[in-house]
């Protein structure tokens, strides 16, 4: 006779608070009038993040690996990137609310004549509310997923609506419906690779939990061709969806072509969540076989990062720029992976904050350059943007040196407490690269102030659409936060070393 | 509440309230500066009086928690060296008020964001001298760079953006190597008994010789960068031809200051292993800086060029008074850090003035300034006096300090080092000759003397120079306390003189 498993509402609550949402979303789709569902689809959305983020408050000093039998282990670190999911997903819906980001009807090939009616009778795409709560509740399962059946159903119901989401953009169709396909092929690829690997371990240790591998290494020794062979793929599924070179390729296309609103929840919230998955896979499953992965990932880590920072002084277009920064960053929190200590999670945790926030506000502002024909994403015709609208170029800049590292923003704040990490476990020579890789894109964010503020002649044709409430409502939050995690950071930092542990 | 935070709040305030002032009346926004700036010079002089120059330890100290995660404060406190060049700085910034009246206002921004930038930057120079928590100090050294950034390139001229951006490349690079030795010692004190940041308890630890040397290192490059040292220098010339003569006063008169007071504040009084490892290295780029900077700047056809290459020079005197190691050298070099801040002040002061009168920084287009403008003419000439260290004038004292004090140790370096003197009278003399004497060319003669602004402005200056070229006691006194507390802790001593019986 089988008996149902014996579940822990209460702490899994927030996910299935959001998942709920989500099936409200579609039912809203289905049933509620066209004109009513934009503004309907918002309050729920945003309801229903505020209400899991409520429980997850609540629940937050609580802590058990056996919420749902032995699949997830709810944990400080798992609680804190929860977290942090949310408030990146609830700041990217306000940016998402803004409908003029989106095709109007996302079936209609380009250039047809559906198309052209669907925009003249002014539908609203409103699937894309339901589609990031979905992918908000992967985002939430993945990084408290303790065995890889379900770190796998987690990646996937991360991924398969942002597949979908990446291909909404309103304008410039083609290039955001090639963007989905790329990342859906190449996605694809890597899951098959995490699954590979899965199975590899699995076939390794006699166990699909990440306990069992490792009691599995503790007690062969851990130099065992499956075992090596496993981590490898699996972490090649990792390293994909955290933008990691050489599995890096994607993201300046996916960043380029999807809906900005989009790219810049992706950019924050599946970062952290991948991370979280990637630091509890190391850090719990893994570690016993440390010597083995950590020249390889510490070798990542520094390509990573030198060549994110160097691919980036080329480019022309703001949202690849962003989106190599972006690897460069990855690159950064990769060093933490390696150090292995209490401190580097805290840092970690600290940084993923700090880096989404800046990003989603970043990315916000890019919504908001534009010309006649959508946004100009292209760096050349943002020149003089600061005489236009000093506000926009001023917060702008402040994301920028936020990403430079510039002390009094938050991200040198992170970059220091990921530098220290490393430096007390020994890795000094991470240090020393990670300064170095600063010090190289240090060169772009600047420039790119320079030309907001003191190139001589102004684009005409570009201009700074005044933002609704919410997006207004979300740029400012995100920018608050650089700075007064900048000059204050010990308001998150004493939180993120209290929840900077795991359950095993 | 510390009066150095009230100190450094005071210019705060000052921006603060500018930001709220109506941006159309810009008398209003620089009568409102002045007043502050003037304040904090006032509250300053007060905290040198109430100073006790008999007291080696710190002064005026306060601390409060800041990031607990990583014990780092906000922890102030002087000693002479920094208390002198912190009177150096609030002295300077009303007269750079003054003195650049109108130079705000051909910048790309308004008025007002050019005396918040400066205000803001004012704190920033206190905070930087007052920190003794090393993060703190770190913080406010690369945070400054952002209000000198958008001075240059917003209020400068010519290939003003390049300047600017070349100057913050320049600094972050070294900022960023700082970063990562810094890092090492507070993982270093970490694990002997207790992460900190505070500058007395760094100096305590022990740190094996190795590790003293990179760390040592990371520290030394970013200050020689800042103090500007031969090879690091290039970024100095290009920052100083397009910034305002009121930014190149404050950049080259206290923000790179910064960098030879860091060289005695931290690296050796971190690293004295390290620091007796490299110094017949430093001395050799200090002896190269003199001889080389005056060289440069007697070929420089741009007088703002020559002014900065004049300064290259400077910095290598005090450098080399510095690594001396001896305690008339460091106190030459401390005393120097001071009469360099007035005296390249007067010389960019008085060379914008000529400037923008004549609308050309050519040393050829001048000439005969000494019978259409006396005062000015005399002005400048002072300030060239100055900058040859004449006898009379404080920067005399200090040189020859700088000189017997390494002479004792290192005499190749001193006796090269004589040399740069006279070449300094050169390349004094040759622009003194060439803009001031001769014919007045026909373009020349309607130029017009200094206003009663301007004189108020300069004549400070010149009396600072002249005041303490005769009677530096007061500032001596305050300085020799931190030179002994240096050198006791660097563990030399002065070599005893062979004396023939």
């Amino acid at each position: 006779m089988l008996t149902a498993p014996k579940l822990d509402y209460a702490l899994l609550a927030p996910i299935l608070i959001i998942l709920g949402t989500a099936l409200l979303g579609v039912i809203v789709e289905a049933f509620v009038k066209q004109a009513l569902r934009a503004r309907l689809q918002l309050v729920i959305a945003l309801a229903g993040i505020s209400i899991a983020l409520g429980q997850l408050y609540l629940v937050r000093n609580q802590g058990s690996s056996i919420a749902a039998v032995t699949s997830v282990s709810i944990d400080g670190s798992g609680i804190f990137i929860q977290g942090a999911i949310l408030i990146f997903a609830f700041l990217g819906i306000l940016i998402i609310a803004d409908q003029d980001h989106f095709a109007p009807q996302a079936s209609t090939l380009p250039g047809s004549i559906e198309e052209a009616s669907a925009l003249e009778s002014g539908k609203q795409q409103t699937e894309v509310f339901p589609l990031t709560l979905f992918a908000v509740s992967g985002a939430m399962l993945f990084p408290i997923a303790t065995d890889f059946i379900t770190l796998f159903v987690a990646l996937e119901v991360l991924s398969l609506p942002l597949y979908l989401m990446v291909g909404l953009s309103r304008r410039r169709r083609l290039l955001s419906q090639e963007a989905a396909l790329k990342y859906f092929l190449l996605g694809a690829y890597s899951s098959a690779f995490f699954l590979f690997g899965a199975a590899l371990l699995y076939g390794y240790s006699g166990s699909l939990s990440l306990n069992g591998l490792t009691d599995a290494i503790r007690g062969s020794g851990g130099n065992d061709v499956f075992l090596l062979l496993g981590a490898a793929f699996l972490s090649v599924g990792l390293l994909f969806k955290i933008g990691a070179v050489p599995f890096h390729s994607w993201t300046p296309d996916v960043y380029q072509g999807a809906p900005t609103p989009i790219t810049g929840f992706m950019a924050a919230a599946t970062k952290a969540a991948a991370f979280g998955a990637t630091l509890r896979i190391f850090y719990i499953g893994l570690d016993a076989a440390q010597v083995s992965w950590k020249p390889a990932i510490a070798g990542i880590a520094v390509i990573t990062m030198i060549f994110g920072s160097i691919a980036a002084i080329s480019q022309r277009d703001i949202k690849r720029m962003l989106a190599l920064s972006s690897i460069a960053h990855t690159g950064f929190v990769l060093i933490a992976v390696v150090s292995l200590n209490k401190s580097a999670l805290s840092a970690t945790l600290f940084y993923l904050v700090a880096y989404g926030l800046a990003t989603i506000g970043a990315f916000g502002i890019v919504t908001l350059v534009r010309d006649s024909a959508g946004e100009v994403t292209d760096i050349n015709r943002w020149v003089g943007l600061g005489k236009k609208s000093p506000l926009v170029a001023a917060v702008f800049s402040l994301f920028l040196l936020s990403f430079a590292g510039i002390p009094l923003t938050s991200g040198f704040v992170g970059k220091f407490a990921i530098f220290s990490a490393a430096y007390e476990s020994g890795n000094i020579y991470l240090v020393v690269a990670g300064v170095l890789s600063s010090a190289i894109a240090v060169f772009f964010y600047l420039r790119l102030i320079l030309m907001l503020f003191f190139a001589g002649e102004t684009n005409g044709s570009v201009s700074v659409v005044i933002p609704s409430v919410l997006t207004r409502i979300a740029i400012s939050i995100s920018a608050i936060a650089t700075v007064v995690l900048g000059l204050a950071p010990s308001l998150l930092l004493d939180v993120a070393q209290n929840f900077a542990y795991f359950l095993r | 509440m510390s009066i150095l935070t009230t100190l450094q709040l005071l210019p705060l305030i000052g921006a603060i309230v500018v930001a709220v002032l109506p941006v159309g009346n810009a008398k209003l926004i620089k009568q409102t500066a002045l007043g502050f700036s003037l304040l904090v010079t006032a509250v300053s002089l007060f905290m040198a009086f109430s100073f006790k120059t008999d007291e080696t330890a710190l002064q005026f100290t306060e601390t409060r928690s800041w990031i607990s995660a990583f014990n780092i404060n906000y922890s102030v406190g002087i000693d002479g060296m920094a208390l002198a060049l912190i009177l150096m700085t609030t002295i300077l910034v009303p007269i750079v008020f003054l003195a650049g009246w109108n130079e705000s206002e051909n910048g790309r921004w308004s008025v007002k964001v050019f005396y918040i930038l400066l205000l803001i930057l004012e704190t920033m120079m206190i905070g930087v001298f007052a920190a003794t928590d090393v993060f703190l100090f770190y913080v406010i050294f690369e945070a400054m760079l952002l209000p000198v950034y958008f001075l240059i390139g917003g209020y400068g001229v010519g290939e003003r953006a390049a300047a600017a951006m070349k100057f913050l490349l320049y600094s972050l690079f070294g900022g960023l190597l700082m970063l990562a030795a810094l890092i090492g010692l507070y993982v270093i004190s970490t694990n002997q008994g207790g992460g900190t940041f505070d500058i007395a308890k760094l100096s305590e630890l022990t740190i094996d010789s190795a590790t003293q040397n990179w760390l040592f290192l990371g520290f030394f490059i970013a200050f020689a960068i800042k103090a500007p040292l031969w090879p690091l220098h290039t970024w100095l010339p290009t920052a100083a031809k397009s910034a305002t003569a009121g930014t190149s006063t404050l950049l080259l008169g206290v923000l790179d200051k910064v960098g030879t007071y860091g060289m005695i504040r931290f690296c050796m009084n971190f690293f004295p292993e390290a620091t007796k490892t490299f110094t017949p290295a430093i001395i050799t780029l200090a002896v190269i800086s003199i001889l080389y900077g005056a060289f440069l700047a007697i070929g420089q056809k741009e007088i703002n060029s020559l002014i900065a290459f004049t300064s290259i020079s400077h910095f290598g005197f005090i450098t080399l008074g510095i690594f001396a190691l001896t305690s008339q050298g460091l106190t030459g070099a401390i005393f120097y850090m001071v009469n360099h801040g007035f005296s390249t002040a007067a010389l960019f002061l008085t060379a914008g003035w000529m400037i923008k009168r004549r609308g050309s920084s050519n040393i050829a287009d001048f000439g005969g300034l000494q019978r259409v403008t006396p005062v000015l003419a005399w002005s400048f000439f002072l300030a060239g006096m100055s900058a040859l260290a004449l006898p009379g004038l404080s920067s005399f004292i200090s040189e020859f300090l700088v000189l017997v004090g390494s002479f004792a140790k290192y005499p190749v370096a001193a006796i090269l080092g004589t040399t740069g003197i006279i070449l300094a009278a050169l390349y004094v003399l040759i622009v003194v000759q060439r803009s001031l004497h001769g014919e007045t060319p026909e373009t020349n003669k309607g130029i017009l003397d200094l206003n009663l602004r301007e004189k108020i402005a300069i004549a400070p200056v010149i009396a600072v120079l002249v005041v303490l070229g005769f009677y530096p006691k007061p500032v001596l006194n305050a300085i020799n306390p931190t030179t002994q507390t240096i050198m006791t802790h660097a563990g030399v001593s002065d070599p005893i003189a062979k004396v023939a019986k």
